[in-house]
């Protein structure tokens, strides 16, 4: 039972740092059709970013919110650049915004190896977050319950912005008849640039939660890139229930997986699972038939 | 008319085998007699690239597949070579299981391995392998008209999913790969003389592959290829199914990748998941974008261009790199999205277009009367 129990948590636990990774790459591809690569390297500037604010502030507990914040702030800023500078001249071409941002992804990468070094650095959680709990006989780390919790407060606060403010009617007007919105007076640009802006920094709030179960290294990004766009491929376009639905599926199918097989051949039966879950819906889990991509 | 599109045609073909031969004479007469031995195995490997590239021309550029994914392909046919090559080392030497098994304590050869100790098992593997695995998840995606971003992504992912799968196998080398080849269907690898083979078969390759590329582009199917491309609905319309075209570009592309992998295993002497993986797989799309993706020769000579310029320029500047590639990308892909071989059309046209307006503007003064009618023709309409 206690396997089952603890098997289900890494699940969770798994599936809710796909959940924090997936949810900005949900919103700039599933809502504006933008396929952004870069998105692993706004994950790896929001570790470095807690790298950076821990050898500020000392204390943890402190470094630990005041990181989130800024993390989200670093994502965001990297994000409306990258949108400022380069996607808006390329919305009618989705393909290639990938590539371009491929090798933005690789400038960044490199970057960061120049600054901060090739070797893998550690970021001290807060004493709060260490050591584990018991729950029917299963010991789960107290941090991967943090980052549960984390990606559901991103996961409400994301639905409410977009279901009640000013600001979310307008994305998803745009979203959904660009043409009709920009008449109706809401300015596209402005939109475009804020849902980047909210989309890369969840990125960045998904790099700060990485540095609590892990070491931070200049590929960080990349290794979670492809299983987030996975979760947005099989949750459908610009749904964020399906992105929740299938961030956990996947997180609990791979923890499952790699329990009776190893941690290599779980991954390419996860990948067979989806090809065949895509011959069952095509579209995904659930589609807002809208600005379909080429 | 016919006759016309006849005399062109043939022109063009003409063109083509003048070009081709001039091509074979560069690769099989000059660059042997060139370059060093060293810069000569480098070209070989640079060939390797353009084998894969030309694949990816046709399944990108004509095909409109975004397929990140090559890596895979490129790696099978590599492995299959690296486990052949391994375990005919092994019997020379009277070894049950090649050297890095024994290091790492395996003394029974795994029941994978077995099949590819004979050469035209291993052969057949390197020919059948790569295009079947295409075949699979090419009828998976695009008989359920998954297109577009969604393919690229799931293209992407097996790549991911295969170097992770080798990374955590320790019978056939994990993380470090397989390496120390002693010899190639019998020729020792370490006499120039059989290296210089090495470099003629690649090269003798890369001839074959293109001209059957172009034949393809010439054929019906180029036609429907980029037909597909353009107007995917329209061509099911016509009573076509454009998942059969993909499939078929898509398994083509495989088929040249997996063989260029077998050729890269002999030449560079080491296969491991760091070639193979989802960086390495994107990275072969960059040449074949900086050369053009929809022509013929664009991709080819962009790959082996690209290659080139890295390994002269990482030789100076180790991480210099990265960045004029990730430069490369954003500017080639973003803003000269025809690649260099569309910047001599342009120019073209734009010397074209001076070049007309003063023979124009000569007939406007031999004639004035013929433009002082032709904006009333217009503003009537």
């Amino acid at each position: 039972m206690d396997v089952v129990i603890g098997q289900l948590f890494t699940g969770l636990s798994l599936g809710s740092i796909l959940l924090l990774a997936a949810l900005g790459l949900s919103l700039t591809f599933g809502q504006m059709g933008v396929i952004n690569m870069a998105h692993g390297e706004f994950i790896m500037a929001g570790c470095y970013t807690t790298f950076v604010v821990q050898k500020v502030i000392s204390s943890a507990g402190v470094s630990l919110f005041v990181s989130l914040l800024i993390g989200f702030l670093v994502g965001g800023v990297l994000g409306a650049a990258l949108e400022m500078g380069l996607i808006r001249w390329m919305y009618d071409r989705p393909l290639d915004t990938l590539l371009v941002t491929f090798g933005v992804g690789l400038v960044l990468q490199q970057l960061a190896r120049d600054i901060f070094g090739a070797p893998a650095k550690n970021v001290l959680a807060p004493s709060w977050l260490s050591g584990g709990v018991d729950i029917m006989g299963a010991v789960v780390p107290k941090t991967r319950i943090f980052i549960l919790v984390l990606a559901v407060v991103a996961v409400t606060v994301l639905a409410v912005v977009l279901k009640t403010t000013p600001l979310g009617r307008r994305i998803r007007a745009v979203v959904q008849n660009r043409g009709l919105a920009e008449t109706s007076g809401v300015s596209s640009r402005f939109t475009d640039i804020s849902t980047f802006f909210i989309g890369s920094g969840l990125a960045g709030v998904a790099g700060v939660a990485l540095t609590l179960i892990g070491s931070t290294s200049p590929t960080i990004g990349q290794s979670y890139l492809i299983d987030a766009f996975l979760v947005v491929v099989i949750g459908g376009l610009g749904q964020i229930k399906g992105t929740v639905i299938a961030a956990f599926a996947l997180g609990l199918l791979n923890s499952f997986i790699e329990y009776s097989t190893t941690a290599s051949i779980a991954k390419v039966i996860v990948f067979a699972a989806i090809v065949i879950f895509l011959q069952v819906r095509p579209q995904g889990l659930f589609t807002v038939r809208t600005r379909s991509l080429a | 008319m016919t006759t016309l599109t006849e005399k062109m045609r043939q022109h063009s073909s003409m063109t083509a085998l003048s070009g081709f031969a001039f091509a074979a004479i560069l690769l099989f007469a000059v660059a042997p007699a060139v370059l060093s031995d060293f810069r000569l195995n480098l070209l070989a490997k640079f060939l390797c690239f353009a084998i894969v590239a030309a694949g990816i021309g046709l399944a990108w550029g004509r095909g409109g597949m975004l397929t990140l994914g090559q890596g895979v392909f490129f790696g099978i046919g590599a492995y299959v070579m690296a486990m052949h090559l391994q375990m005919t080392d092994a019997a020379r030497l009277g070894n049950d299981v090649p050297e890095f098994m024994e290091i790492s304590g395996i003394r029974e050869l795994p029941s994978f391995w077995q099949p590819f100790a004979s050469a035209p098992v291993a052969i057949l593997g390197i020919l059948i392998l790569p295009g079947l695995v295409a075949a699979v998840l090419g009828y998976g995606v695009f008989k359920r008209r998954v297109k577009g971003a969604y393919f690229a992504i799931l293209s992407q992912a097996l790549a991911a999913a295969l170097a992770i799968l080798l990374t955590g196998q320790q019978a056939i080398g994990g993380f470090t790969g397989l390496s120390d080849f002693r010899a190639f269907f019998g020729f020792k690898l370490s006499d120039p003389v059989n290296r210089q083979m090495l470099f003629f078969i690649a090269a003798g390759t890369l001839l074959v592959v293109v001209a059957l590329v172009r034949q393809l582009m010439h054929s019906r199917y180029g036609e429907l290829l980029v037909a597909v491309r353009d107007q995917e609905e329209r061509v099911r319309f016509l009573g076509y199914d454009p998942a059969n075209i993909k499939i078929v570009a898509y398994v083509v592309a495989a088929f040249f990748a997996g063989i260029a992998g077998a050729l890269f295993t002999p030449i560079v002497g080491i296969i491991s998941p760091a070639d193979i993986g989802v960086v390495p797989s994107i990275a072969f799309l960059i040449g074949v974008a900086i050369g053009g993706r929809t022509t013929l020769l664009g991709p080819v000579l962009g790959a082996i261009g690209v290659a080139w310029a890295q390994t002269a320029l990482s030789e100076q500047f180790p991480s210099g790199w990265t960045y004029l590639q990730g430069v490369l990308f954003i500017v080639v892909v973003g803003f000269i999205p025809a690649g260099l071989a569309g910047v001599w059309p342009m120019l073209k046209g734009f010397v074209d277009s001076r070049f007309r307006r003063t023979k124009a503007a000569v007939v406007v003064h031999e004639a004035p009367e013929v433009e002082t009618v032709e904006p009333e023709k217009v503003e009537t309409r």
